[in-house]
């Protein structure tokens, strides 16, 4: 038994293999944070006046809250006058119009990440918009998407070519009062996504960015607007992996997703920031809040999310079903290690008649590492014939771990109908050894139980995430013939 | 191809170490069938998951040869990489591992450590499918999770379709004839009849005589208190079978049966 434990200790304690730093020239703001700061940041990126304002709006109501402590996550107190809001890679001034452009430093960062750039992005059919730190680096099969009226660029181009729709959509998902990290972040987002997918379109790529955290004590405020119009379909590809940093690093950003009638969006992540040494020092602190709302009826919104990484995971990736027969789907794989933290869930509002939603949560925590789900799942008065099935599943690898289920159900229409599963298990001796009998190393038998255990979310995730997703578990899944 | 000496095993009890095994000497040649059998709690089942590897028991003393290396040093999977095989008496269920997913990574592990090439998924599902037959068994079991939902004769017709797959040098059978009823037993037992080969030795551990009616073992060894108490042929179960476990003793001392086959 002891050398078995032993022996998972040291599968589940391999170190992070994407620790490395990008010597780029940065062009900062002084570290803290008040309406200059702002200020500077704004005209720094050329924004209309109406950016400025909510900007300044969301700042001031910011200075009104306090830091939430209701998740299940200890840290020491953030100091938020010792962050840099503003960072930028030098070599950006006067921006890349073409790859040739990009610092080459910069390409080989994500060629080392296995990011699809050039010629492999073709081959992998993914439009990459590529954020480094705080702004995109590059953005590529623009033109591809432009001829089917699809705009897919950074937060600050849309700012600056559709600010119509910029302003007509941000914070309606999110208001800029929501909560503490929201609203900090809608003071103060320097870059992110910006989609729109018109009436009736089909996006025919699966979009897609990296996020990187870089320089030195950025916290990153990342902005993401999704919009798909009347009809229209979209799948979003969001993945991480951030450089070995000894110090805790903020990040909160905020992703809003707007689906009209008849409209569907499915948001895939793959989060694998830094989640610190196995002493539990260093490592992200990732305070997200994602919400899409099903506007129009017969939309449908999925999240699909595989969380591996920061030292503290704050997120909630939500569906407001607004419409009729809108649909709102959660699936999740969270991984705790060392002394990882994540109390990570959704919320599914259900607001219009005969809407349904869908959760399926898998938690696995290892070595001191502790997951808690935390899902609201809310029928108001107004949506008769609501439905919702929530799934719940723990595993717990070694002895010191700890798993958490918080489920909140609020019933206010008696037509509907919500299930609640849960379970918790261990990886057993019995399955590991069941494994090793039959030829494969400890290391490939906790890979396949643990993906095994994550099946149901991974088969939600699309093709060449799904092998992203496995290889962050550190396994090969389950081939074709599977 | 199989020697063990001596050999002392305990299992760590939260306070105290209680020994289980307490001087097994037996000897299995290639093209061999033996056949354990003994009352319960006599160390049968230990036995065979000692020689699979099995971490929960503690070897105190003896050695065991297997093709020439020393198998007490070798972790489970290097055991089954050189064709030791254990069909387990509860196979463990895994949810959400396809069977045929774990089948596929098996052979492929033993394939590589024999440095042949990996199958490919056609050849893969070709060989497979020929096994299925044998064991009489559904296609659909290839594709659901790993023992889960399986009734009790389909997990050890599984565990004899892996057999049968990973053809492994040393099968060893832990009451794989436990629970089945007649039908399932001759599947399970033409299966492992079909795998009898001059090059293959099988361990049969069981309580009953049952299986060895279908399987004809060349030798038969009863353990008693963690001790070969008596060894001899196909007649030596019969016995058994007639005048139960009670006329046998357990060896003072020392070992009495050590067949040298």
């Amino acid at each position: 038994m002891t050398t078995a434990a032993y022996e998972l200790d040291d599968l589940i304690s391999q170190g992070y293999q994407h620790g490395f730093f990008t010597d780029v020239e940065t062009d900062a703001v002084p570290r803290g944070l008040n309406e200059d700061v702002i200020h500077v940041i704004s005209a720094k990126k050329n924004e209309p006046p109406f950016m400025l304002a909510w900007r300044l709006k969301a700042y001031r109501h910011w200075l009104t809250m306090t830091e939430p402590h209701w998740a299940t996550v200890k840290h020491p107190a953030i100091d938020y006058q010792d962050i840099v809001y503003y960072s930028a890679p030098k070599s950006m001034k006067n921006g890349p119009r073409s790859l040739e452009e990009v610092d080459p430093e910069l390409l080989r960062m994500y060629e080392k990440l296995g990011v699809p750039m050039q010629e492999r992005e073709l081959l992998a059919g993914v439009a990459v918009d590529a954020v480094f730190d705080s702004v995109s680096v590059a953005t590529t099969f623009k033109d591809k998407l432009a001829d089917l009226g699809i705009i897919f660029c950074s937060f600050s181009e849309a700012v600056q070519a559709h600010p119509d729709l910029v302003q007509q959509y941000l914070g309606t998902v999110v208001p800029y009062t929501d909560n503490f990290f929201a609203t900090l972040n809608s003071a103060v987002f320097t870059d992110g996504s910006f989609c729109y997918i018109p009436p009736g379109v089909r996006c025919p790529m699966e979009l897609s960015t990296y996020f990187r955290i870089n320089a030195k004590n950025t916290g990153q405020f990342e902005r993401t607007l999704i919009i798909a119009d009347r009809g229209a379909y979209v799948s979003y590809l969001e993945g991480c992996t951030a450089p070995m940093r000894d110090e805790n690093q903020l990040h909160a950003a905020v992703v809003e997703l707007i689906a009209l009638e008849g409209a569907q969006i499915k948001y895939s992540t793959v989060q694998n920031w830094y989640p610190g040494d196995k002493d539990g020092k260093g490592g992200i602190y990732n305070f997200v809040t994602k919400r899409g709302e099903c506007r129009g009826n017969d939309s449908k919104i999925s999240w699909t999310q595989v969380e591996t990484g920061s030292a503290i995971t704050w997120k909630y990736p939500s569906v407001i079903l607004r419409g009729d027969n809108s649909v709102g789907e959660f699936h999740s794989v969270a991984l705790t290690n060392h002394y990882q933290q994540a109390d990570t869930g959704t919320k599914m509002i259900h607001l219009g008649r005969n809407t349904r939603s869908t959760i399926v949560s898998k938690g696995i925590s290892a070595g001191h590492g502790s997951n808690a789900y935390r899902g609201r799942v809310l029928v108001a008065k107004s949506a008769a014939g609501a439905r919702n099935y929530t799934q719940c599943d723990s595993l717990l690898l070694g002895d010191r771990c700890a798993a958490h289920t918080f489920p909140y159900i609020e019933v206010k229409n008696p037509t509907a109908k919500v299930e609640h599963e849960a379970s918790t298990s261990r990886i057993g001796e019995d399955q590991l050894f069941y494994c090793q009998s039959r030829g494969l190393s400890a290391e490939d038998a906790v890979s396949i139980i643990v993906n095994g255990f994550c099946k149901e979310v991974f088969k939600e995730l699309p093709m060449e995430f799904a092998v992203e997703a496995q290889k962050l578990l550190g396994v090969s899944l389950e081939g074709s013939i599977g | 191809m199989l020697e063990i000496r001596n050999l002392h095993v305990s299992i760590d009890d939260g306070t105290t170490m209680r020994p289980i095994l307490r001087g097994i000497d037996l000897k299995v040649k290639a093209g061999e069938v033996h056949a354990i059998m003994g009352p319960n709690a006599s160390g049968k089942s230990t036995l065979a998951q000692v020689l699979a590897g099995r971490e929960t028991y503690t070897v105190t003393a003896g050695e065991v040869v297997f093709a020439g290396d020393d198998l007490l040093e070798m972790a489970p999977e290097e055991r089954a990489r050189a064709g030791i095989f254990l069909a387990f008496q509860y196979p463990v269920e895994i949810p959400g591992v396809a069977n045929i997913y774990l089948l596929k990574a098996a052979l492929n592990a033993v394939r590589k450590h024999r440095g042949e090439p990996e199958l490919d998924a056609m050849d893969f599902l070709a060989l497979v499918k020929d096994k299925l037959k044998l064991m009489e068994m559904d296609q659909d079991l290839l594709y659901r999770a790993v023992n889960e939902g399986f009734s009790g004769g389909e997990k050890k017709r599984n565990e004899i379709l892996q057999m049968a797959v990973l053809e492994p040098r040393l099968a060893i059978l832990d009451e794989t004839d436990s629970g089945l009823d007649i039908d399932a037993l001759k599947v399970v037992a033409k299966g492992v009849e079909a795998m009898r080969s001059p090059g293959r030795a099988i361990i049969l551990v069981t309580h009953y005589q049952r299986l060895l009616n279908y399987v004809v073992p060349d030798y038969v060894h009863v353990l008693v208190h963690g001790r070969i108490a008596r060894s001899g042929g196909r007649e030596l179960a019969l016995e058994l079978e007639r005048d139960g476990y009670a006329g046998i003793e357990a060896p003072a001392s020392g070992n009495l049966a050590g067949i040298a086959a």
